[in-house]
């Protein structure tokens, strides 16, 4: 069994985004999609600060530090792409006009509760951006995260430790290991890596997970 | 004759007194008034209540006011960042407030406080640490939290062209805050690349009208981060 890397995670999660929608990908690992998007499909990346039809990376010398994603890094737009204040930009993602948020995560629970913000610790500056509004509002919330933390815990849990983001809120989760589903009767297995079998990923992921039948 | 050009940005922040509520605009560098709040640091009012995306970033901008103490409470949604060292040495002291508002709720508090709405209910952030104490009403099939408005004293933004009666006009993403910030304060501050004659903006392309503006500086591209 080999795990996927970054890219073969963004990749995995490109696949699955049809023509035309409408997709606002997480800072951090999300972001990775965007190169990975099938060419010749038209799908709209929206970012928070206020924009829709983010292109690629601008080269080299061509950056313009008026163009900007909510990552702050410099970026480009397509033709019909546009521009809106950050009111307009969380209407629509609030008002369920986005058909999906790609988001990082540090648990997901068997519910479909999502925390990715805060890890609650005595110390630690919280800071939260656009997540809460991304969790709570896009029509389908992905998740991409490694399956394992550091530690060899599972990252998908019973219930979240970390504060949360947002409850039931989780449709999918993209990890190195499988694909999984949040339906209200658990979580479904989509996909696994190559050379995993379920029951190893049973084992490893420590919740209940039931197995589609068209999973191989 | 309505003229909102103010000669400079010392000129146009002039008034700011102690303890006032401050929007700075900008997201990132993308339509941060550098200049202005270079001044409103020279003009030195204390005890401000700050509103903004961030807290900061490096040495210069929202950063140097923080490091200056000039700042009791800020309220942003996303102040941790790799360089916000001048905020988390503030915070972690206790020499100032934060209120920690996801970033959509931050918008709408915005928008709602220059649009005139009391309080509105919004689905984010319902069942978490940041809707605590907070009243929640179930509408429909969905639970929401009860938010109020963001009022400000003051807004600071950058905006890209002006005419004398502050229409405004912006550049790609530095757009952001500015617009609802600008109907939400009392008195609006906008830095500018360029002022031109009334009626030479496309009134199909003014983004911000003149009615939302109170003052307007013209402040050379070239001479933005020099202040």
């Amino acid at each position: 069994m080999k795990k996927l890397d970054r890219n073969q995670m963004a990749a995995r999660v490109a696949r699955d985004i049809p023509e035309g929608s409408y997709v606002n990908l997480g800072i951090g690992l999300p972001t990775l999609v965007a190169d990975h998007l099938p060419k010749g499909r038209e799908i709209i990346l929206h970012s928070e600060n206020g924009v829709l039809g983010i292109g690629p990376r601008p080269a080299s010398g061509e950056e313009d530090e008026d163009l900007i994603n909510a990552g702050k890094e410099p970026v480009t737009l397509l033709p019909g792409g546009a521009y809106f204040h950050h009111a307009d930009s969380f209407g629509m993602i609030r008002g369920r006009h986005l058909d999906f948020a790609v988001l990082g995560a540090f648990q997901v629970s068997v519910a479909g509760d999502l925390a990715n913000w805060h890890t609650g610790g005595p110390d630690a500056i919280p800071a939260v951006g656009g997540a809460m509004d991304l969790a709570m509002g896009a029509k389908k919330v992905l998740i991409m995260m490694e399956h394992l933390t550091k530690k060899g815990e599972s990252k998908i849990v019973e219930r979240c430790t970390y504060p949360l983001t947002g409850a039931h809120c989780v449709n999918r989760i993209y990890t190195d290991l499988a694909v999984i589903d949040v339906k209200p009767d658990g979580l479904h297995v989509v996909d696994m890596v190559d050379g995993l079998a379920f029951e190893d990923l049973q084992r490893l992921s420590g919740v209940p997970l039931r197995r589609l039948a068209t999973a191989a | 004759m309505i003229d909102k050009f103010f000669a400079s940005a010392e000129a146009a922040l002039a008034d700011i007194p102690e303890g006032a509520t401050i929007m700075i605009g900008g997201f990132g560098n993308a339509g941060m008034p550098a200049a202005l709040i270079d001044a409103l640091i020279a003009q030195g009012a204390r005890g401000l209540t700050i509103v903004n995306n961030n807290a900061g970033n490096a040495d210069s901008g929202l950063a140097a006011l923080i490091a200056a103490k000039r700042v009791r409470k800020i309220l942003c949604s996303f102040p941790r960042q790799a360089d916000s060292w001048h905020f988390d040495k503030a915070y972690r002291a206790g020499e100032l407030e934060l209120e920690l508002v996801p970033q959509g709720t931050l918008a709408e508090r915005i928008r709602a406080a220059g649009a005139g709405i009391g309080a509105f209910f919004t689905p984010t952030a319902h069942g978490t640490l940041l809707a605590e104490g907070k009243e929640t009403r179930r509408i429909g099939d969905r639970d929401y939290v009860l938010e109020y408005p963001i009022h400000a004293d003051y807004a600071l933004i950058r905006a890209d062209r002006a005419d004398r009666w502050g229409n405004l006009t912006y550049r790609k993403t530095a757009r952001n805050f500015a617009p609802i910030m600008a109907a939400a304060a009392k008195c609006t501050v906008v830095q500018v690349r360029e002022t031109v004659a009334l009626g030479a903006l496309d009134p199909e392309v003014i983004v911000t009208p003149g009615i939302f503006v109170q003052r307007v500086v013209k402040i050379a591209p070239s001479l933005r981060k020099a202040a």
